[in-house]
Order: C-alpha cells, then structure tokens, then sequence
C-alpha cells in the first residue's frame, strides 16, 4: 500500500446560502482545492453527500459536480454515510490512492439543508435512523441523541449544565474562524436557559443545519514535490460500524463505531491517544462529543467531562478541540462535515489558522466524523510533513 | 403512499413479534435474518409479552410534521422482560412523571395519520403499569 497525503483543501463559508445551489457550492469548494494544490484535473471525484435527493430533488452528484468542475469525462461518485458521508468519500479517496489505481482524487463533501423549512430538513436527517422501528415511533434525531444523554446523566450522575464547556469552548473558537455559521460566544448560563428540544437536549447543544462544501486532494505522498499545495500525511482514514438502532446496541452509553475506528486509526498510524496534539470531535450534540472522548480513549467511561475540565480543550490547552468551532460553532453541512473537519485539521497542521486559533502543537492531528447516532464512524489521523 | 411497507409490519407493530435463534436461542427485536450473537441463520418467530421497565426516554418538543399534534410527548427505551431493549412511545402519562426504571406494558394505539388521505397507522406504545392493577 502507498502512503497517502492532502495536497490541497477548500472550503466555502458555512452559511444559509440562498444564492447559491448545490453544484456551485461544491464546485467551488473543489476547484479552490486543485488550484491549492496546482492541478488541472484528477483522476477521480469523490462526493460525500446525504441529502440532495430529499432537499434538492437532485441525485447523481458524481457526474454533475465532475460536469461542473470542468473535468470533462473524469470518474466520480456519490458516497452516503447518514452525517459521516463526508470522510467516507476521503475514505474512498485514500483507498483509490493508496492502492496504486489512482495517483490524484479530489473529494468534495456537500450539503444544502436550508431549502424547506427546518421541520422538512430534521424529518429528512432522521432517515440517518432505523426508519421502520426508531422513526415511526416518533422520534427525531436529536431525540435519538437525547436517549443517550439522559441515560449518561442518569448513570454517571450529572448535571446538565455541566456539559455547557462543549459548546462554550465551539462557539469561543468559531468567533476566530472566517468561515464559521456562528462567530459569537456564548456562556453557561445561556446553556442552562437554552430552550429545550428533546429533553435533555436543548437548543445550544445541537449544531444547526446549514449550507457548505468543502473539499481536499489526495494524492500519493511519494508525489507531494509535483504539487503547489504543502503537503500533510495521512497517517490513517478508518472506519468502524455499529448497529443503526440504539435499541440494539449491547451498551447504550459506549459508542462501539468509535472504538472501532479509533482502534484501527491507532494501530495503522502506530500512535495512540498521548500522541494527539489536537482534535477535531464530531460534536453533533454534547453528548456525542462526551461520549466520542471516551470511546476514542481520551477519558474513561463516564469521565469525558471532569477530562475535559482538567486537561483543558481551549486552545492552549492539553487537548485543544474543534478548534474552528466544530460542529456546534461552524455548522453541520451535513455531508460536507467530515471534510471541514479535514480541511481544518490541514490548515492548523500547516500553519495558517488566524492566529488566535492556531494550536501551538501542531504536529498530529485527529479528525472523527460520525454518521447517525454512531453506526458509521471514520477517524482520520494526519501528520505535519517538516 | 407506501401501504405495503405497513402492512409488511403488522406482525411487530400489533404483536410484538421479533425472532429467535433455534441455535443459540437468542432473541432479536426487530427481526433478524442472522443472529446478533451466533451469526445462525435458523430461526422462528417469538412474540414478546409486552412487559417492560423504562431504561431511558426524552420529552420531544420540536417533532417531525407527523407526530406535531402530539408535542410534548414522550418516547422511551423500554428493557422487555424477556431481555430485549426496544424504542416506543410513552403514553398515558405526563412527561414530568417518567422516571428511569418504571414498570411499562404494551399498549395499541394509534401512531399517526398518513396525511388527510392516507391511512391510519396503528402500533405499539407502552403506558404504566398502574398500581391498582397489581
């Protein structure tokens, strides 16, 4: 297998972006990665997308963006991963790459979800769940998320309000970063009278729906001098499954997806938690962020929150996370997520994030991107190349 | 109208009906074709009683178009008794009263209307087992 590397990264602002359609959106975010990374054409496209047939009566993404793009006759596809399709089209990329079938693909992960009304894109982002047996019961996706989140402050006897550093440290680096949905902080005490949409879940901590695309090139790291763009290792892209039902799952409180992925992105990259210099969580909701800290073996089951508090998740801290907002701050352009969260990771590797945000250790990275409630996880580990 | 995905469903939604592996005699909920545990393809079907304690639930207060009249209402994680967990409504109860751990039975009522002219969908929900009926 070859070793693989991103040569190139783009990425629109994440926004209500009502001027713009699905295909520029990802056109551009695409193009703006192969002009980084000074290339005329790949050798593939990989679109990470879950919702252009419900919300823009639009399926066949792969040919359409390639059409678009410019890249008369090239190759390319849809991945869908529920909220993981964006690094599983890397995921696509890295497997084309590193097995020697392809020298460049560019991946693009897009999403429009403020079309309809947000009552018709919630309904639509609940097919990520069982349909026959969690939705018809009436649950929503945050509701899905707020059964967790109930069980954990049952169990391991918290209070609410204490998962209020999640979203208070998304929203502090969000203010920073250009491209971010919301660029203002928010405090504990907004948190504790935030409205309620499932209990316990309540509004601050649940990412909103928006618009966006971005995009990275993969490429042979053997080939990192032919191109413009500073090269960054991927060092792992894995992905671990879970069943698609919480119902089913033997332990409701330990995202098994998780320990999966993290388990083979460990042990193909021969690194191990220590060895993280910063992490970008997939913070749906606070819940998953607490529980994705656990399961990635970051803190012990049930401790994510005083872990957080003693080792620090600001940027100066020990375990500076989602330090471009995350999903809580930057948004959830649901198919695109899993790119952002590359592309960010690049960018802090390389140097570049407005200095305010700009992790101080930036040697290693780490990058998880979960689909539905955990049934879908790809954790994604790169390295600076000095 | 997607009328056969429902009628595909009766045997869950009015009886609980799940399956159980001839091999390991494991039970599943929803139906499996390969067991969770042995990964056994032999199987038959096993009606679940019904009966159940509450493991976790949420209050929904912003709801899918379907369930909107309904809001604020109550979906759970019941452990049926025979050990499988499954996802139902909670009704006959206001929300503020759940707690972690109540005694649950199986109720039939109706889910939702499929539009104004659609059908009307029957199935499980799951109510408190009251007091004076022990």
């Amino acid at each position: 297998m070859r070793k693989v590397a991103i040569v190139g990264i783009g990425q629109t602002p994440v926004r209500e972006h009502w001027e713009n359609n699905l295909r520029d959106l990802a056109v551009t975010a695409l193009r703006d990665a192969m002009e980084d990374a000074g290339v005329e054409t790949v050798d593939g496209v990989c679109v990470g997308n879950m919702l252009s047939g419900a919300l823009s009566e639009q399926e066949h993404l792969g040919s359409l963006i390639v059409d678009y793009a410019g890249l008369d006759g090239v190759e390319g596809m849809k991945i869908e991963a529920a909220c993981g399709s964006g690094a599983a089209a890397i995921r696509m990329a890295v497997k084309a790459v590193a097995s020697g079938l392809m020298d460049a693909v560019g991946v693009v992960g897009v999403e429009k979800l403020t079309e309809f009304s947000g009552k018709f894109s919630t309904a639509s982002l609940a097919t990520a769940a069982d349909a026959d047996y969690e939705i018809t019961m009436g649950l929503s996706f945050v509701g899905i998320n707020a059964l967790m989140m109930r069980r954990y402050l049952h169990e391991f006897k918290y209070d609410k309000n204490d998962f209020a550093i999640f979203p208070v440290n998304a929203h502090h680096n969000a203010v920073q970063n250009p491209n971010a949905m919301f660029r203002y902080t928010i405090t504990p005490a907004q948190y504790a009278k935030s409205k309620m949409i499932a209990d316990p879940i309540n509004l601050l901590d649940s990412s909103p729906i928006a618009d966006g695309a971005a995009a990275v090139i993969v490429v042979a790291e053997d080939h990192i001098n032919r191109y413009k763009g500073k090269g960054v290792s991927i060092l792992a892209c894995e992905v671990g499954t879970d069943t698609v039902a919480l119902d089913n799952r033997e332990d409701l409180l330990w995202l098994k997806g998780v320990e999966r992925s993290v388990k083979k992105a460990y042990y193909v990259s021969g690194l191990s938690p220590k060895d993280i210099d910063f992490f970008e969580a997939h913070d749906a909701f606070s819940i998953i962020t607490a529980m994705s800290l656990e399961a990635s073996g970051f803190a012990e089951k049930g401790k994510a929150i005083p872990f957080a508090e003693k080792k620090g998740i600001s940027i100066p801290g020990g375990l500076p996370l989602n330090t471009a907002g995350g999903l809580k701050g930057r948004g959830h352009p649901v198919g695109a997520t899993g790119v952002y969260q590359v592309v960010e990771a690049v960018q802090q590797l390389r140097g570049v994030m407005p200095e305010a945000i700009q992790v101080k250790k930036n040697k290693v990275a780490m990058a998880q991107n979960i689909g539905g409630s955990g049934a879908t996880v790809i954790t994604t580990i790169l390295k600076r190349i000095d | 109208m997607d009328i056969p995905r429902y009628w595909r469903l009766k045997s869950q939604r009015y009886r609980l009906e799940g399956r159980k592996c001839l091999d390991c005699g494991t039970l599943s909920f929803p139906p499996r074709l390969v067991c969770q545990k042995c990964k056994s393809r032999h199987s038959q079907p096993f009606e679940f009683k019904g009966k159940g304690k509450l493991y976790s639930f949420t209050t929904i207060y912003q709801a899918p178009d379907r369930f909107d009249d309904l809001v604020p209402y109550a979906v759970g994680l019941i452990d049926l008794e025979e050990g499988v967990r499954i996802t139902a409504q909670i009704t006959d109860i206001l929300p503020e009263q759940l707690e972690i751990g109540m005694d649950l039975e199986m109720v039939i009522r109706k889910i939702y209307e499929d539009g104004n002219k659609g059908p009307i969908l029957y199935g499980y929900k799951f109510r408190p087992i009251m007091a004076a009926q022990n």
